[in-house]
């Protein structure tokens, strides 16, 4: 046990004093530098806050990348001449059929039943013999329209004269919009919402629960130094995790190509994170345990990420997601930052969602402040 | 003004209990000042009216002159306080736990490792505090209400869930900062922890103080009886009535023990007689002056 001398007390406490006054940046400095330590440190919030919605990234860029492109699997049983010159024809076909050959028609019906290929084809003379299963029946529309028209372009090219019509096909939306381009901003509204929401109800609740709320409280610092070392710290992480999303999903093999506006989707995270620390604030703010908040936090977060357009792109969902996710923040986070990553639209286009996510975060914080304590009673 | 703290007549109900029922005392400067009481006494609610933390219904407070409600920024710095609870960032180490404080404080970092020598935790500076011994942590959090050299010290309950030899280790810090002449007030539920630290001490109960002064003139104001033992067979029935004149003997056949009010003649004879073997002097203590005040036993 140490009982040396203490130090002996200078004359400090006189010009300590005054200086309380101003805003004290040391403390905001080293407010947001423990809460900083505190989360790289906390290896449970860097998987949920930074490694799972990277998974997810992964996981999704990689089944919504192999499903746009699907190809049919034909099994070739013994010689097709029509199928062989239909190939030379076109190299379109090949982007279309997978081919496989085998000489055992039992072989190649049993394949079709077990669902291993989605058609078997063989030839007779001038008949086209297409074996195929109706389990999918999209599958099964597919294959018979796909040979129907090689069987009519064969007939064609039979009777020797030019073809009096012809299909040109054309892609409706912008040819470089790839499921990529919806994901990414979709998963990364998500993993910036539950971030924010996570982290300001746990800290709020951890500090409450540990009376470090009130032991800050009798210390010379302001509560608004307080929740801005929140806000830079929790901005700070959003905006890294921007990055990492950004350097994964525009690599060659998930190709995501930004446009040339893309950097706006940085002042719009801002936001973001913003309106979503201000709902966990309010979740802080209520809660009484951190397993409360979690739960909390989750049963907001969750479902908006369905209905605000992060799971589910709003173009691919039913009419009624899409007028839910009007009342969704989430939705506003994402679309914002969709509009100048991926559509190519103007810096100017994301400032309505950035102006409707500071008043959602103005009217909550507002809220959060009505509710807070500083200690449990 | 001439105390460190001035506390008149505060009140603080909560709903139908009343927390705090009437509490007036004054702290003079650099004294050590104990507020001592069972759970539920009032005492921490007390403690955080002078602290600041909670307005009281009525009364005043101040504290160095100035009043601690609503929250004073020009007496935070001055004021150094320790909670209940070891309230620290999560997943800071020891040092880095300190120099926070003493940044919030703006004190340099070097006073910060000061510290850390003078509560004795140089060794665990780069330990994470999730990690720390109980006697650690609340050394820790000593270190972290002084670092930036208050006046007036706020202790409540520091050795509340502490093991013996950790009390022990506490009560010589808390003695060293005394002597450099800081003014601490402290709040326990131990009786001996008061009697032993504090130069003044203020009983309550149900939110009233029942009595203040130096622990040893709370006891002696009893008139309490002296236990007085030896062991037992050192002297026969007749010679121990002899001794005795007027106090009461009792021999459980382990300690043959007297009780009086006047030890002094009962001493000198006990030492004429050569019968001093396993003596035992037992005075009345501040639980026998809570006895004497409530009427029960002190329960902690």
């Amino acid at each position: 046990m140490t009982t040396s001398k203490l130090p002996a007390p200078p004359a400090q406490a006189e010009d300590v004093s005054p200086r309380t006054r101003g805003v004290n940046w040391q403390g905001f400095r080293s407010l947001s530098r423990a809460m900083f330590r505190g989360f790289v440190r906390d290896r449970a919030a860097l998987f949920f806050t930074i490694l799972f919605p990277v998974l997810f990234l992964l996981l999704f860029g990689s089944i919504y990348k192999s499903s746009s492109t699907p190809k049919i699997n034909v099994v070739e049983v013994g010689r097709v001449s029509v199928l062989d010159q239909a190939r030379a024809a076109s190299r379109q076909l090949d982007k279309v059929l997978t081919i496989t050959h085998t000489s055992s028609l039992a072989h190649a019906l049993n394949d079709v039943r077990q669902a291993n290929v989605d058609a078997a084809v063989q030839q007779q003379g001038g008949r086209l013999i297409v074996h195929y299963s109706i389990a999918n029946p999209t599958t099964a529309g597919v294959v018979n329209s796909v040979f129907s028209g090689i069987v009519q372009a064969a007939n064609q090219a039979a009777s020797h004269r030019p073809a009096a019509y012809q299909l040109s096909a054309q892609q409706v939306e912008d040819k470089s919009v790839k499921p990529i381009q919806y994901l990414t901003p979709g998963l990364l509204g998500w993993a910036i919402a539950s971030g924010g929401a996570f982290a300001a109800a746990l800290t709020l609740v951890g500090w409450r629960k540990n009376k470090l709320l009130r032991r800050l409280r009798l210390a010379p610092v302001s509560t608004t130094s307080i929740v801005t070392a929140r806000i830079a710290v929790s901005v700070a992480v959003a905006i890294v995790e921007t990055f990492v999303f950004i350097a994964i999903a525009t690599t060659p093999y998930f190709g995501l190509k930004l446009t040339a506006y893309w950097w706006m989707a940085i002042p719009v995270v801002i936001c973001g994170t913003l309106a979503f620390l201000s709902i966990g604030l309010l979740v802080g703010a209520l809660a009484k345990s951190q397993e409360a908040a979690t739960a909390l936090v989750n049963l907001i977060v969750l479902p908006m990420a369905f209905l605000g357009g992060a799971f589910i792109p709003l173009a691919f969902a039913p009419q009624w997601i899409v007028k839910v996710s009007y009342f969704m923040p989430l939705r506003y986070l994402v679309v914002g930052m969709q509009n100048v990553m991926a559509r190519g639209d103007g810096p100017a286009s994301a400032l309505p969602a950035m102006g409707l996510l500071l008043g959602f975060a103005a009217v909550l914080t507002l809220i959060a402040v009505r509710v807070f304590r500083w200690d449990e009673i | 003004m001439s105390g460190a703290i001035s506390v008149r007549d505060i009140r603080k109900s909560y709903g139908d209990l009343r927390a705090v029922d009437g509490v007036t005392f004054e702290v003079g400067h650099g004294e050590f000042f104990g507020i001592l009481g069972p759970n539920g006494a009032g005492k921490t609610t007390t403690l955080e009216i002078i602290e600041g933390l909670r307005e009281p219904d009525a009364g005043e407070v101040t504290v160095l002159g100035m009043r601690p409600w609503p929250r004073n920024p020009a007496l935070l710095p001055r004021i150094g306080v320790q909670l209940q609870a070891t309230s620290f960032f999560e997943r800071l180490t020891v040092r880095e736990q300190l120099r926070t404080f003493a940044d919030l404080y703006r004190v340099p970092a070097r006073r910060a490792d000061e510290m850390l020598e003078v509560v004795g935790l140089t060794s665990s500076a780069a330990t994470r505090t999730e990690k720390l011994s109980g006697g650690q942590a609340q050394r820790l959090s000593i270190a972290c209400a002084l670092v930036h050299r208050p006046d007036v010290l706020f202790l409540d309950e520091p050795t509340g869930a502490l093991d013996p030899q950790a009390r022990r280790n506490l009560w010589d810090l808390l003695r060293a900062i005394a002597a450099e002449g800081h003014t601490i007030v402290l709040t326990t539920h131990h009786m001996d922890e008061a009697e032993t630290l504090c130069q003044r001490v203020a009983i309550m109960d149900h939110g009233k103080i029942l009595q203040i002064g130096a622990p040893a003139a709370l006891v002696r104001g009893l008139a309490h009886p002296v236990r007085i033992s030896i062991e037992s067979g050192l002297l026969g029935q007749d010679e121990a009535r002899a001794i005795a004149d007027g106090a009461t003997v009792a021999d459980d056949g382990v300690s043959l023990t007297f009780t009086t009010t006047e030890p002094a003649p009962v001493l000198t004879r006990l030492a004429d007689h050569k019968a001093l073997t396993g003596l035992q002097v037992a005075g009345a203590s501040l639980e026998d002056v809570f006895l004497q005040l409530t009427g029960r036993e002190y329960r902690a």
